[in-house]
């Protein structure tokens, strides 16, 4: 994975509130047995104007032609509810979004975003909307600035502070993939299942009873 | 030490915990689906990793599976074939248990875990699937996860996870006439938004959860998804004990001393706290594109307060100010996670029977699992349903959400005893009404959303 510790980019407001999944990744665009593929259907519902036929809506901001490689989304509150899909991450890491800034996100996006090396950065709405009106002037020129390392989001020449849980943050900085952080922990997982089994057997008792 | 039932269910899986308060826990089970087990399997195997537990690990297929009766691997959805293979073949080549589309006890994966004594009292158990919290209701410690997570599960055996704050939502009361859990639920989302639980896990007590069944507490937990919550749990009594007992997985002496401890101490803090009574709970139909947005059927739709109320009675079309009872449908389904259990099918049953649907209106009936469809037709609902004129399904996910497969049709209105309303979640363009079982069935007889007729 690679690590976050510095990104600068293009900035596009979504501030509604609860744009969920489905938004994000529609169920249907999940095409293929696989993780990459995905960006083309990126908000396939609001982006194009037939999805079918990829007909592109040219009012949608991620179709605005000053919006080009947009990298940073201002979302609003409880963003990535609904469905708890990983496609959606994966759809809008492929897609070249490395940083969201929103008030509130679904637990379980924001830690899919972490696991793929996106930034889920907690901010107040105000604040956000600050952000995305200096960003509307220019959106090309008034890049957005978010550093993982001072838990800062930079525009304008104002800093605004975001929030991340510490073990995320150190994540998203070392890059450091899940299973490869839990395989040091083995030793710890074998005493506490051993203990486990022997003091509630059923946990696993059925499949003695299979045997 | 006193604890609520989420602290001991946590603490009873809490490998350790690090200086940012992010804990290791122990899974003991793991369910996933065609949609995402699919690629966490193949992902396992091209790093070539083994799934830990095998034996603790299952597969269904549920998501993307044709519901038609005589169904193969064949499914509408784009490329959806490839998800069940897949599936199929990784189950196969990890050695885990499938209940495959041919399986005599197949169904949509809460229901199979809870049939089949997967989850048990005061186990855990992930699945990549947002409403895993539905089995919170058995006192399972439950967590919808994604797919890298799905991942790390197999092959560690653990989901690493803050823990959440705890809500406790006391109920009280018994719901009355045509009132039911959904409408419970439904209530407390409306009251208190979708964003209501703030990511805390949820405890529903109090006498309102004493007198459900195990079905009722199901559809409760299953709605927690919708208002925000980690997760949701009840504490275990003897309905459920009974019933997971009996279940084919679950261990022959089965540990009922210990399940009985699977309760919040009388001292027990919470961090937050709500109350509803089931007694003042009215049947609900939702009128928007969010959970949140419902109200009774003759409730006049409120004038919109937002932006967003404003999309969203624009995409339902509708206008303010009139109540949604007798609004013209075009389809009924009943089905999902929600809402497909035996009891769910009883209700609309008794509403069809003599009846037929009205003219014009597409009514589906998708049980939950091969064990509810046999049941059903043990008790030969299927002939009530058919005799209405629904189409009676084989089970799976069907129209609960739209892969690009079946769905309504654009600017159709829909009466479904689902769980999400969002826009195009039941196809693009489709309007969807959560409600329960029963006022589905009765808006598919009259054409127009209704109550059940009172005898
Ligand atoms: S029935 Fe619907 S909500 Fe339930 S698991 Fe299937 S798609 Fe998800």
């Amino acid at each position: 994975m690679k690590p976050l510790e510095i990104h600068k980019g293009v900035a596009a407001p979504l501030l509604q509130a609860n744009v969920d999944t489905d938004a994000i990744m529609p169920s249907r665009e999940m095409r293929r047995v696989s993780r990459s593929g995905l960006a083309d259907g990126l908000f396939a519902n609001w982006r194009y104007l037939d999805p079918e036929r990829r007909i592109p809506d040219p009012d949608f901001i991620l179709n605005r032609p000053e919006r080009t490689g947009a990298s940073i989304l201002l979302g609003g509150p409880n963003f990535g509810c609904g469905s708890s899909r990983e496609f959606a991450v994966w759809a809008l890491a492929e897609f070249g979004i490395r940083v969201i800034l929103a008030p509130g996100f679904n637990p379980v996006f924001q830690k899919n975003c972490v696991a793929n090396g996106l930034l889920p950065a907690q901010a107040p709405l105000p604040a956000i909307r600050s952000l995305a009106a200096w960003s509307d002037r220019d959106p090309q020129r008034n890049r957005l600035t978010a550093n993982v390392r001072t838990l800062k989001i930079e525009g304008s020449g104002k800093r605004i502070p975001f929030v991340i849980a510490r073990g995320q943050r150190l994540r998203l900085l070392q890059g450091l993939d899940d299973i490869a952080m839990t395989d040091q922990r083995t030793a710890a997982i074998e005493a506490f299942e051993r203990q486990r089994f022997a003091e509630q057997p059923w946990v696993c008792a059925w499949i003695n009873r299979r045997a | 030490m006193s604890g609520t039932l989420f602290d001991k269910l946590w603490d009873s899986h809490c490998i350790e915990t690090d200086g940012d308060g992010a804990s290791l826990l122990y899974v003991d089970r793991v369910v996933m689906h065609e949609r995402t087990g699919a690629v966490a399997l193949d992902s396992l195997a091209r790093r070539r990793r083994s799934v830990r537990r095998p034996e603790h690990a299952f597969c269904v297929a549920d998501h993307v599976v044709d519901t038609l009766p005589g169904r193969s691997d064949d499914t509408r959805v784009p490329g959806g074939r490839d998800f069940i293979v897949a599936l199929r073949q990784g189950a196969a080549s990890f050695g885990l248990r499938m209940f495959d589309v041919d399986d005599e006890d197949q169904g949509i994966c809460h229901l199979v875990s809870a049939e089949q004594g997967i989850a048990l009292p005061g186990l855990s158990l992930v699945c990549p699937d947002s409403h895993t919290c539905t089995l919170g209701a058995l006192g399972t410690l439950a967590f919808g996860i994604g797919t890298s997570e799905l991942e790390h599960a197999l092959a560690t055996s653990t989901l690493r996870a803050i823990k959440p704050a705890t809500l406790r939502v006391s109920i009280s009361g018994q719901l009355l006439g045509h009132a039911t859990a959904k409408d419970l639920a439904l209530t407390l989302i409306s009251t208190h938004g979708v964003g209501g639980a703030g990511g805390a896990a949820v405890e529903f007590q109090g006498a309102g959860i004493d007198a459900m069944t195990l079905e009722q507490r199901m559809t409760l937990c299953n709605m927690a998804a919708e208002f925000g919550a980690a997760t949701a749990v009840i504490a275990p009594d003897e309905v459920v004990f009974r019933q997971a007992a009996l279940a084919p997985l679950a261990p022959k002496d089965a540990p009922i001393a210990g399940w009985r401890a699977l309760r919040s101490d009388a001292s027990a803090r919470f961090d937050h706290d709500i109350a509803i009574d089931s007694a003042q709970v009215v049947p609900q139909v939702t009128w928007g594109t969010s959970p949140e947005q419902c109200g009774g059927l003759g409730d006049p739709i409120p004038s919109p307060k937002d932006a967003a109320a404003r999309q969203a009675l624009d995409y339902m079309g509708l206008e303010p100010g009139l109540p949604l009872a007798s609004k013209p449908i075009d389809a009924a389904f009943i089905g999902s996670c929600t809402n497909a259990r035996i009891s769910d099918i009883r209700a609309a049953a008794r509403v069809l029977k003599g009846h037929r649907v009205a003219a014009g209106v597409t009514a589906i009936c998708v049980p939950g699992s091969k064990r509810v469809k046999r049941q059903a037709e043990a008790e030969g609902l299927d002939q009530v349903f058919k005799a209405a004129g629904f189409e009676w399904r084989e089970p799976g996910c069907s129209m609960c959400f739209f892969a690009g497969g079946e769905t309504f049709g654009a600017g159709k209105r829909v009466v479904t005893s689902t769980n999400r309303n969002f826009e195009s979640r039941q196809g693009p363009g489709v309007r969807s009404h959560l409600t329960s079982p029963a006022v589905v069935a009765a808006s598919a007889i009259h054409g127009r959303i209704a109550l059940p007729d009172t005898a």
